[in-house]
């Protein structure tokens, strides 16, 4: 098997606040994992475990064959990681003093010592996959939204990741913007990105998920294959959130 | 008895000769001192904001002990007091400039402290998660944008800086008040050269702010 990411028995803590209880997950290479739930559900704290950005306090993760320890240990590891995962966030994150070709430059001539022309044309090549190869002089706050994240998008990507992470990518657009932003997500699911996404896009979830994982108060009440979440979800608790999100 | 005053204009400009021999000194002094400042700002603001508290409280206390006393008496410490400590005279302009840097430095770490929190958290989030180092996040993603938010308070700082260097006229540098002084104690027009003193300080101040607002113009397209 190839797992790109194993959790177990994975537990967090927030104070005394217990937001990922026991969690068992893996994501196999080239799988694409929707992560739905209602807000506070623990849901982005998971996703932001496994790059590191949120320590656990107990349990394994293993991130494509190197181990996470958990709060306190050694994170000799968490490098490495962070080279091969990369991460879109909710509100973008660009960096603002950097023009959007620089913002795409900036990782891979400082992490991994790419030459400059060579960071150069990979930017180029991004912008244009993303479908703005006209904006590469511009600065963020000169973009739209949707824009702005789909540089986020190329930016990761400029690191060629193995995996990619989406903390809510959509949920700070506007509603005429979020289409873009998800085409670029399903054209990557496509090519054979390993993805997980945190979203409340029901509608992406259902197309693109290879599986959809519901959590609720930081455990996994359910998880399977789209259609059979959506349609015959087992849970009543994963019954009353798709109701919820669904129903109206 | 009548009493009538006129301003003299004759022994205003006469004085200005002598006064601007003090010039060099209040620059030297102000901008030695702010550059050293700089520098005390930046270590001891970034140290105050560490995680680490042997680092931390070191830094905070220097913060508060020269934020907390005025100007005039670290200067009269520097030179009247520390000689019996190191065994030696201190000249007063290494007194001042000393003062300068010490004073500045403490006001520049709040404004490095404040600059640098004021940046967002995603920001560090974004630069750590495309696998750069926690140092390399600071300094190509964090620090350049803090310090673009820096640049009005640095330029507050500079022009109190450059004013309080007025205090040093009682250790003896030859700066502007002090030229001022004598000038006055030979000629007793205290009126008109008192007025070119505060001139000359306005011209200096005014030329920094409108340098100030320059540099903050270019910073086109950022926050």
């Amino acid at each position: 098997m190839t797992h790109i990411v194993e959790m177990k028995g994975m537990n967090k803590y927030f104070g005394k606040l217990h937001v990922l209880k026991d969690i068992d997950l893996t994501v196999e290479k080239g799988e694409v994992v929707v992560i739905i739930g209602a807000s506070g559900s623990g849901k982005s704290t998971l996703i932001r475990c496994v790059n590191g950005l949120e320590e656990f306090e107990s349990g394994r993760l293993d991130v494509d064959g190197h181990a996470l320890a958990p709060k306190g240990g050694n994170q000799k590891n968490l490098n490495e990681i962070r080279k091969e995962v990369g991460m879109v966030f909710q509100q973008f994150n660009l960096f603002p003093h950097l023009t959007v070709k620089k913002n795409i430059m900036l990782a891979p001539m400082k992490v991994k010592s790419t030459a400059q022309t060579v960071a150069n044309a990979t930017a180029e090549r991004l912008l244009e996959r993303v479908g703005i190869g006209n904006q590469a002089d511009k600065y963020p706050s000169q973009l739209s939204g949707g824009q702005q994240q789909r540089v986020a998008i190329a930016r990761a990507l400029a690191m060629e990741p193995r995996l990619m992470l989406f903390d809510e990518p959509t949920s700070a657009l506007d509603p005429e913007m979020i289409g873009e932003v998800l085409d670029v997500m399903r054209e990557l699911a496509k090519e054979g990105m390993t993805m997980m996404v945190v979203t409340h896009e029901m509608g992406f979830a259902r197309e693109v998920a290879d599986r959809v994982i519901y959590i609720h108060e930081g455990q996994i009440v359910e998880q399977g294959k789209p259609d059979d979440v959506f349609d015959n979800p087992e849970s009543e608790r994963t019954q009353a959130f798709l109701s919820r999100v669904l129903g109206h | 008895m009548e009493f009538q005053f006129q301003f003299d204009w004759q022994s205003a400009i006469d004085s200005i000769p002598f006064l601007l021999k003090g010039i060099p000194y209040t620059l030297l002094i102000s901008f030695g001192g702010l550059l050293i400042g700089f520098a005390l700002g930046i270590l001891f603001g970034l140290l105050s904001i560490n995680k680490k508290w042997f680092l931390r409280w070191p830094a905070t206390a220097y913060i508060e002990i020269f934020r907390g006393t005025p100007i005039l008496v670290q200067v009269l410490f520097i030179f009247y007091g520390l000689p019996d400590l190191v065994g030696g005279p201190i000249d007063p302009l290494t007194a001042g400039i000393a003062a300068i840097a010490l004073n500045s430095g403490a006001y520049i770490s709040e404004v490095v402290r404040g600059g640098v929190q004021s940046i967002a958290k995603g920001q560090t989030e974004a630069g750590l998660s495309l696998g750069l180092s926690r140092t390399q996040t600071f300094w190509s993603i964090i620090w350049p944008q803090a310090f673009r938010r820096m640049i009005p308070p640095l330029g507050n700082q500079a022009i109190v800086s450059i004013k309080d260097t007025s205090l040093f006229s009682v250790i003896g540098v030859g700066e502007l008040v002090r030229q001022g002084q004598i000038y006055i104690a030979n000629t007793f027009t205290a009126f008109e050269v008192y007025f070119v003193v505060a001139i000359l300080y306005l011209a200096i101040t005014l030329s920094l702010s409108l340098m100030l607002r320059m540099l903050e113009r270019r910073g086109l397209g950022s926050v």
